[in-house]
């Protein structure tokens, strides 16, 4: 058993708040400077070329790259052979995120309550976090400032058990389509199917803390996310929609078993400013 | 970079007849900040009967909600922010004089009616590039709903502010137009429109 203060975890998310939302991740930079070179609309290259020069200004002026910094997304995994001392553990990701979103003039985007009075929380809490217990004695902690205009574009549907690969791939390129510039294109799009309607939505967030160009270990799976790949950037949405060959940066797809009767698919898109920051303590 | 077309506010109805879509445009003077929270209550004073606290004649609306400037900053990040969640205030703004809109994202059937209507123009800034427009942001300060914080209105004093017409005053829609030109798949356009954003 190994002890783990609860101001190391609440220090932790602090410091992954403030990164994740000054430093483009290198893989999605490295992405988009890609796509910069296959774009054939000149006003998605001068679009793609902002964003590039966002992610530098953002980096050396310590400014975030994007306004809207977030529903602060924790996911945590806790080894089992950890014993969390000092406050709980919940309580530790929350102050985490008052502090970073403090500290960091970062923007408070939480509304108390959702369908009434909507009041600012003022500091950004509470996160979404979702907790995880595995094997071994860290705690991994991976943090998503989730922006609105993206998130509120994931969309969730069942279909009939056989209607296979297609209905998938029918439901992703819909979503992507109808969202048009909402989301921020180019898109990063994660994709859960199987288990049951949270399930699959919680892989699709899950999802999107892999790598640009990160398949699925599982073949077929990776067949799919290729395919899936090819005909959102047929679709000719563009950067911000106005109209190219980049669409999307990358589609992940994860998947788990389910009921004889469902098939769950969950859509979760992230924009360009695909901002994810982990840690292992 | 293209070429662009100097704006400076407010935008007389001439200048608008020279933009159509897919022009790159600077933006040089006042603009206003306004989103959900302070859309909800200028329409609700308009309803009322009591005076505005921004005269929106030629004036130009940013839908964005920045970060908190650090010390010493004029203003943080502050790129535009979902323009489909203001549709159902736009067509009231633009009978209060509203000449032009700066979001990101498309608009609804009905408001690209209503800006051809008015004589209007929108434009998109690059979503997710704040702290690149926060540098063409000069000067920032609160002009109505404080207690609405990063919602407040802002007169902000902008000089070369990038955006991209998308609705011009004839009717064109941008995104509809370059997805057609670079569509290379089959599907048909699905007609259903998402809500918000």
């Amino acid at each position: 058993m190994r002890e783990i203060n609860a101001d190391q975890i609440t220090e932790t998310v602090a410091r992954l708040a403030v990164e994740a939302t000054h430093f483009l991740p290198e893989d999605v930079e490295g992405a988009i400077r890609e796509a910069r070179q296959k774009e054939r609309n000149p006003l998605g290259v001068q679009i793609i070329d902002e964003i590039l020069e966002n992610a530098e200004i953002a980096r050396t002026r310590m400014l975030p790259l994007c306004q809207d910094t977030g529903t602060a997304v924790v996911m945590v995994e806790v080894g089992q052979d950890v014993h969390i001392t000092g406050a709980y553990l919940i309580d530790a990701i929350n102050e985490g995120i008052r502090r970073g979103y403090g500290e960091g003039y970062l923007r408070k985007s939480m509304a108390a309550r959702p369908f009434s009075a909507r009041t600012n929380t003022g500091d950004n809490t509470p996160g979404v976090i979702h907790t995880d217990i595995v094997p071994g004695d860290t705690i991994h902690i991976s943090f998503m400032p989730k922006g609105g205009g993206c998130e509120n574009m994931s969309r969730y549907q069942n279909f009939l058990p056989g209607m296979g690969k297609q209905a998938v791939i029918d439901f992703v390129c819909e979503t992507v389509d109808i969202s048009g510039g909402n989301p921020c294109p180019p898109l990063v799009i994660g994709v859960g199917i199987g288990g049951t309607a949270e399930k699959a939505m919680t892989m699709a967030k899950h999802s999107l803390f892999r790598k640009i160009g990160d398949r699925n270990a599982d073949d077929e799976v990776a067949q799919l996310e290729a395919e899936l790949l090819d005909a959102v950037n047929a679709l000719g949405v563009g950067p911000q929609a106005v109209g190219g060959s980049t669409t999307a940066l990358d589609v992940f797809v994860e998947t788990y078993p389910t009921h004889i009767t469902a098939l769950p698919v969950a859509v979760n898109v992230q924009c360009h400013s695909a901002r994810t920051k982990q840690a292992v303590i | 970079m293209a070429d662009s077309i100097a704006l400076t506010t407010p935008l007389a109805d001439d200048v608008i007849d020279g933009l159509t879509i897919g022009a790159h445009v600077t933006f040089s003077g006042v603009i206003y900040t306004a989103r959900d929270a302070a859309h909800k209550r200028l329409i609700e004073l308009v309803t009322t009967g009591e005076p505005l606290p921004v005269d929106l004649r030629g004036q130009v609306i940013y839908y964005v909600g920045p970060t908190p400037p650090r010390p010493g900053a004029v203003i943080g990040s502050a790129g535009p922010t979902t323009s489909m969640r203001l549709d159902p205030y736009t067509v009231a703004m633009l009978e209060l004089g509203l000449k032009g809109i700066i979001g990101k994202g498309g608009r609804g059937p009905a408001i690209r009616e209503a800006i051809k209507q008015h004589h209007a123009v929108y434009c998109i800034a690059v979503g997710g590039t704040g702290a690149l427009l926060n540098r063409h942001i000069k000067k920032a300060e609160v002009v109505a709903f404080e207690d609405l914080g990063t919602e407040a209105i802002r007169r902000l004093e902008v000089e070369g502010f990038p955006a991209i017409v998308v609705n011009d005053c004839r009717g064109n829609d941008l995104l509809e137009a370059g997805k057609k030109q670079y569509r290379t798949s089959s599907r048909p356009t699905p007609v259903v429109q998402p809500l918000g954003g």
